[in-house]
C-alpha cells in the first residue's frame, strides 16, 4: 500500500510542477509569440500593396479583416487570411482585394508545404505576380495553357495541383468574405 | 529517423533541431539524475517522459517567440523530440544510474555528437539541393541543384553514404 501511495505521489508531484513551469513559460511567452504571427501579416500586406500606410484589423464575426488605408487615409482594400490544403499539407494565404471587391490587388503565400522544386514555386514572384490585378467578380480560374481571360492564372507547369489549390482557396475565401462584408 | 530526414533541409535547421536536442538532453538528464532515488521504478518511464515533454515544450515555445522564422521551418518536428529515442533513452540507460556530474556530461556528448550529424547531414543537402549554405548561395547558378537532396529520399541516400564513410574510416583505424 504504501509503495502505491509513493507511486501516485511522485508521479503527480512531477505533472504539477512541470504544469506549472510550463504555464509560467508560455504565460511569459505569449505576447511575443501573437506579435511575431501579427508582425508577419503586416509585412505580407505592405509587401503586396506599397501604397498601404495603416493597417487596421477589425473582427466580423470572429474572422480577422485587415483594413489598407493609404497616406491620405482613405481605404485601398481588405487583407486577410485564406488557409486550405494544398498538394501536401495546409497553404495559407495573405489575400487583399480592392475595396469594391472587383479585383485582387495580390497575394502572399505566409506557409505552405508543397514539393520543393515543384508545387514550392507558388513561393515565386512570377506566380504571385499573376495574382495582382485579376478580376474577382467571377471567380479565378487556372489553365494550362495560354491566359486568355482576365480571371485567369497559368498553372505552375510540373504543379497543377499546388496551382490549383491556391486558386481554391482564394476562390472560397473570396466568396466568405463578400457575404462577411455584405452584411456589415 | 523522421525528425533526422524531415529537418536536415538545409544546415541552419538541422543545427538549431540539434541546440534543441542539446537543451533539453541536458536539463531532462539534469532533473533525472537529481530525483533518481526519489522515483519508483514502476513509474520511472512516465515520469521521465513528462519531464522531458516539459522541457521540449519549452524549447518549442522559445523558438516560437524569439526565432519564428526557424520555428516555422522546424514545424511540428520540435515537439516531436520528446519521442526521440536518444533523450529517453540516454535517461534511463544513464542519467537514472549515475551522478549528476557524469550525467550532464553524457548529455553533452550524445547532445553534441547529434547536432554535428544533424549539421553535415543539413550541409550536404543544403549545399546540392539549393546551392547555398546557411542561406548564402555558393555554387553557380550553372549547376542544376539535385532536388531529390530536398525530399526525404536524398536525406536516406545521403545518410547511407555518411555512415558507409564512417565505417570506412573506423575500420582503417584500427
Amino acid at each position: 500500500m504504501r509503495d502505491n501511495i509513493k507511486i501516485i505521489g511522485v508521479l503527480t508531484i512531477v505533472c504539477l510542477v512541470c504544469a506549472l513551469f510550463l504555464s509560467l513559460a508560455a504565460s511569459m511567452a505569449k505576447d511575443k509569440v501573437t506579435r511575431n504571427e501579427s508582425k508577419a501579416i503586416r509585412e505580407a500586406i505592405f509587401n503586396i500593396v506599397g501604397e498601404c500606410k495603416e493597417i487596421k484589423e477589425v473582427s466580423i464575426k470572429g474572422t480577422k479583416v485587415y483594413k489598407l488605408f493609404d497616406d491620405k487615409n482613405s481605404l485601398i482594400g481588405y487583407g486577410f487570411l485564406a488557409a486550405g490544403e494544398g498538394y501536401q499539407g495546409k497553404i495559407k494565404i495573405m489575400t487583399v482585394v480592392d475595396k469594391n471587391f472587383n479585383k485582387l490587388l495580390g497575394i502572399e503565400i505566409i506557409s505552405s508545404q508543397e514539393t520543393p522544386g515543384l508545387g514550392a514555386k507558388i513561393n515565386e514572384d512570377y506566380f504571385k505576380n499573376q495574382f495582382k490585378s485579376l478580376n474577382i467578380k467571377i471567380p479565378i480560374e487556372y489553365t494550362k495553357g495560354e491566359v486568355k481571360k482576365d480571371n485567369q492564372i497559368k498553372a505552375i507547369t510540373g504543379a497543377t495541383i499546388s496551382s490549383k489549390s491556391v486558386v481554391n482557396i482564394l476562390n472560397k475565401a473570396i466568396d466568405k468574405l463578400k457575404s462577411l462584408l455584405k452584411n456589415e | 529517423m523522421c525528425p533526422t530526414l524531415a529537418v536536415t533541409t538545409t544546415a541552419l535547421n538541422g543545427l538549431s533541431m540539434g541546440c534543441a536536442v542539446i537543451f533539453v538532453l541536458f536539463f531532462s538528464s539534469l532533473v533525472v539524475s537529481l530525483i533518481k532515488r526519489v522515483v519508483p521504478h514502476q513509474v520511472r518511464i512516465a515520469v521521465y517522459t513528462v519531464i522531458i515533454a516539459t522541457f521540449v515544450t519549452i524549447v518549442d515555445i522559445f523558438f516560437k517567440a524569439q526565432f519564428p522564422k526557424i520555428s516555422e521551418q522546424l514545424g511540428p518536428y520540435v515537439p516531436l523530440i520528446i519521442v526521440n529515442c536518444i533523450i529517453l533513452g540516454r535517461c534511463e540507460a544513464f542519467a537514472s544510474r549515475y551522478s549528476v556530474k557524469e550525467s550532464l556530461l553524457d548529455a553533452l556528448g550524445m547532445g553534441i555528437g547529434f547536432t554535428w550529424g544533424l549539421f553535415i547531414l543539413g550541409t550536404i543537402r543544403e549545399i546540392l539541393g539549393s546551392r547555398t549554405f546557411l542561406g548564402i548561395e555558393i555554387l553557380p547558378s550553372s549547376f542544376n541543384p539535385l532536388v531529390v537532396m530536398v525530399l526525404p529520399s536524398g536525406a536516406f541516400l545521403v545518410l547511407g553514404f555518411m555512415i558507409a564513410a564512417m565505417n570506412k574510416i573506423e575500420e582503417k583505424s584500427q
